[in-house]
């Protein structure tokens, strides 16, 4: 069956436009990558080192929260135009989690 | 391939038509379903108010066992909430939210049927219960320790009924909010989104957030009960309360997910019949969005009297207090759309007009509630039966009699007589106020809620009597309404697109009903109000924004009966299987069934069909 199948051919202005922006996209992922290695490494070694736990537990957990910020933004690309919504859910519910257990351990049973 | 000619009107077996019901993944369609499915629960539930009516008439009545009464209320409320008022509501976003934000369908067209099936299963299943064992009986809440100690399967129906038909609701609310963000016209920007279509879009929030924890609640009490668990058991280590709180973080949200359309229904009646712009659009909007917040963040005033102490109940007291805030600018709103508008008194705009008072009332008994300290006093006591069908009946009610009147020209493409309508809402509206305006003062002088029965010689005689009164006329409210449908498509008077004459929105713009594709182009949304701009320049119709093309539409399918048939058989396996051992196979059965459905969606692809440009000229050609 015949459909109306459009067909839009990029200008060259248009494909090294493209090009120069995954390059771009392409370094900031590998860097990040890089980062989130070595944050691992840090949380790795913190435990092996035999640091006291009330130091060790709060830095793994902070280099998690980051570490889900990056795969967020950099791998997940909620760093770009468009995703505004996404990230007005996703907090909208975090905020709501957090209320609800925050609650939930201050006034509700203590 | 599917052909088109089965949708274009054409007189089919009854076979043929069943078929086509059970397999449709039309929204329009979908939205008619909902509002039958829902439309049979709704009577089903007023039949059972009618019952506990009839036996609160007079003092030590004996009409209905205490234990029969106990599972009317539960059954009733159950059935109001989650298979009559959803549903309907369900069946109203249905059939215009996609036709208001100019799109073809929704965005998971399958998964709206699957929805559908889940809810109306879900129901049965529930509902079985008063033929196949005794019908719930822990009240709609169904608190822990009771529902526990409850004997028989009454609990069990409950639990496994609302999980299935909860995962519909849940599906059908993720299908709304990909559908809004996703579905717009060109130029429908959210700030240029009709106000139904806002308050579906945040309700759906509110049921994508609201809904899990009721599915973990329901599983909780599901495994307590069927498989050996111990999560409310205090003996074990449990904790009775929890699913107190588990319920209400659900069961707020939840009367926000039933008020927010009706804001929306009634925000719409008010602009189109003072035919004026709705006052305030993008505060109505905001104000629409914080409720949808601060929902969330009240729980636990349902629960002052468990005993969380004075902190948590100040904080929840303020917090309960806050949310007059935006409802109240959302009343002054209204207030000020009708302000010097050409105002046409219709029965959906007289609905509007009855539902302001009446929802006032409730509100104000809401914040009285909201002071800690008055609700130990109220707690209990039929103040609160009086403060929660005055919001529930007096404005979610209230709304879906009135959509029902304001669409059912767009959804069926005929007119409920209006003078049958007025006769429908007089009944309705007096019985509903002489029915619940002196339950405030039953509750003030001690009754308790959710009682069987009462001693002579307390006073609360004449109240009472009053209240069933009021309760037979809104019944025969209902009945004169029925008689309007039954009356109206028996005269089968077709109208044209825009029947009310100050239609603003996008639905108006196209045939009633429109046809299986909607927009036979794409329309261009200029504005707030798109079809009132066009009208205002003398347009006939939308502004395209695009040529004449194929539309690709989906097939339809039906997996998703199946799929939710495999869960309904799975439901009766987990009960019986606790007194019966062939219970274990048939729950094994009905999964694996729901399983294969599952993956035989998976494996078989399903591109869908496309309505040819020839085709659409033809169709288009002969409408005008």
């Amino acid at each position: 069956m015949a459909h109306d199948i459009e067909i839009i051919e990029k200008t060259p202005a248009e494909y090294a436009y493209k090009k120069r922006r995954s390059d771009r996209l392409m370094r900031s992922q590998l860097m990040m990558f890089a980062l989130m290695i070595f944050m691992t490494l840090i949380s790795f070694a913190a435990v092996q080192a035999g640091f006291s736990a009330y130091f060790v537990i709060p830095v793994v957990l902070l280099l998690a929260a980051v570490q889900v910020g990056l795969q967020l933004y950099y791998f997940m690309h909620m760093s770009e135009k468009g995703h505004g919504l996404v990230a007005f859910f996703m907090y909208g519910g975090i905020l709501i989690a957090f209320l609800t257990v925050l609650t939930f351990v201050t006034i509700i049973w203590w | 391939m599917t052909t088109v000619a089965n949708s274009v009107g054409q007189k089919k077996g009854f076979g043929a038509t069943l078929w086509d019901w059970l397999t449709t993944v039309d929204h329009k369609k979908i939205g008619i379903l909902y509002l039958i499915g829902g439309g049979f629960f709704f009577v089903l539930g007023g039949i059972e108010a009618m019952l506990i009516r009839l036996q609160l008439l007079i003092p030590n009545n004996d009409f209905v066992s205490a234990g029969f009464f106990n599972e009317l209320i539960t059954m009733h409320g159950t059935t109001m909430i989650f298979l009559a008022a959803m549903p309907l509501l369900f069946g109203f976003m249905n059939a215009i939210v996609p036709l208001q934000i100019g799109a073809r369908d929704v965005a998971f067209p399958f998964i709206n049927s699957l929805g559908f099936w889940m809810f109306f299963f879900g129901g049965l299943f529930l509902n079985l219960s008063w033929f196949l064992d005794a019908a719930p009986d822990a009240g709609w809440t169904s608190y822990a320790s009771l529902s526990i100690a409850s004997t028989g399967h009454g609990i069990d129906f409950y639990a496994i009924g609302l999980q299935i038909a909860g995962a519909g609701t849940l599906m059908a609310g993720i299908n709304f909010l990909v559908t809004i963000i996703n579905m717009r016209a060109p130029g429908m920007t959210y700030m240029r989104m009709p106000l139904f279509t806002w308050t579906t879009f945040v309700a759906s929030a509110l049921i994508l957030f609201a809904f899990p924890p009721l599915t973990i609640g329901i599983f909780f009490l599901t495994f307590d009960r069927m498989f050996g668990g111990n999560f409310f058991d205090h003996t074990m280590g449990g904790n009775t309360i929890i699913w107190e709180h588990i319920f209400w973080i659900f069961g707020h949200p939840e009367v926000y997910i039933l008020i927010l359309p009706a804001f929306g229904i009634f925000s719409e009646i008010f602009s189109v019949f003072s035919r004026k712009r709705l006052f305030g659009y993008s505060a109505m909007v905001f104000a629409t969005v914080l409720i949808g917040f601060l929902g969330f963040m009240v729980w636990a005033h349902h629960m002052f009297t468990v005993g969380l102490g004075p902190t948590a109940n100040a904080i929840f007291a303020v917090a309960t207090m806050a949310i007059a805030v935006p409802t109240g600018v959302k009343i002054f709103n209204w207030l000020l759309t009708m302000w010097g508008g050409s105002i046409k008194i219709t029965t959906p705009m007289l609905y509007a007009l009855g539902f302001i008072p009446s929802f006032v009332m409730g509100g104000v008994t809401g914040v009285q509630q909201g002071a800690a300290p008055l609700d130990y006093q109220l707690h209990d006591s039929y103040f609160i039966v009086a403060h929660f069908h005055y919001v529930i009946v007096g404005g979610v009610v209230l709304a879906i009699l009135a959509a029902t009147h304001y669409w059912w020209p767009k959804m069926f493409g005929t007119m409920l007589s209006e003078k049958l309508g007025k006769i429908t809402f007089w009944f309705f509206f007096i019985g509903f106020h002489m029915t619940f305006f002196l339950q405030h003062f039953l509750g003030l002088m001690g009754m308790p809620r959710r009682v069987w029965t009462y001693m002579d010689g307390q006073g609360w005689n004449l109240f009472n009597l009053i209240s069933t009164i009021g309760a037979i006329l809104m019944a025969i409210g209902v009945i004169v309404l029925i008689i309007n449908i039954i009356v109206t498509t028996a005269r089968n008077e077709r109208v044209g697109n825009d029947p009310w004459e100050d239609g603003r929105t996008l639905e108006w713009a196209i045939p009633s009903p429109p046809p299986f594709y909607n927009f036979a182009q794409t329309p261009l949304v200029r504005g707030l109000d798109t079809y009132w701009i066009e009208k205002q320049e003398g347009h006939k119709g939308y502004t395209a924004a695009e040529p004449v093309t194929d539309i690709h539409m989906p097939n339809g399918s039906i997996i998703p009966f199946f799929m939710t048939l495999g869960l309904f058989i799975a439901g009766f396996g987990a009960m019986y299987r606790v007194d019966h051992s062939w219970g274990l196979g048939v729950l094994v059965f009905g999964l694996a069934f729901t399983f294969l459905t599952m993956a035989i969606r998976s494996v078989k692809d399903d591109l869908g069909y496309y309505v040819t440009k020839d085709q659409i000229r033809r169709m288009e050609r002969g409408r005008d």
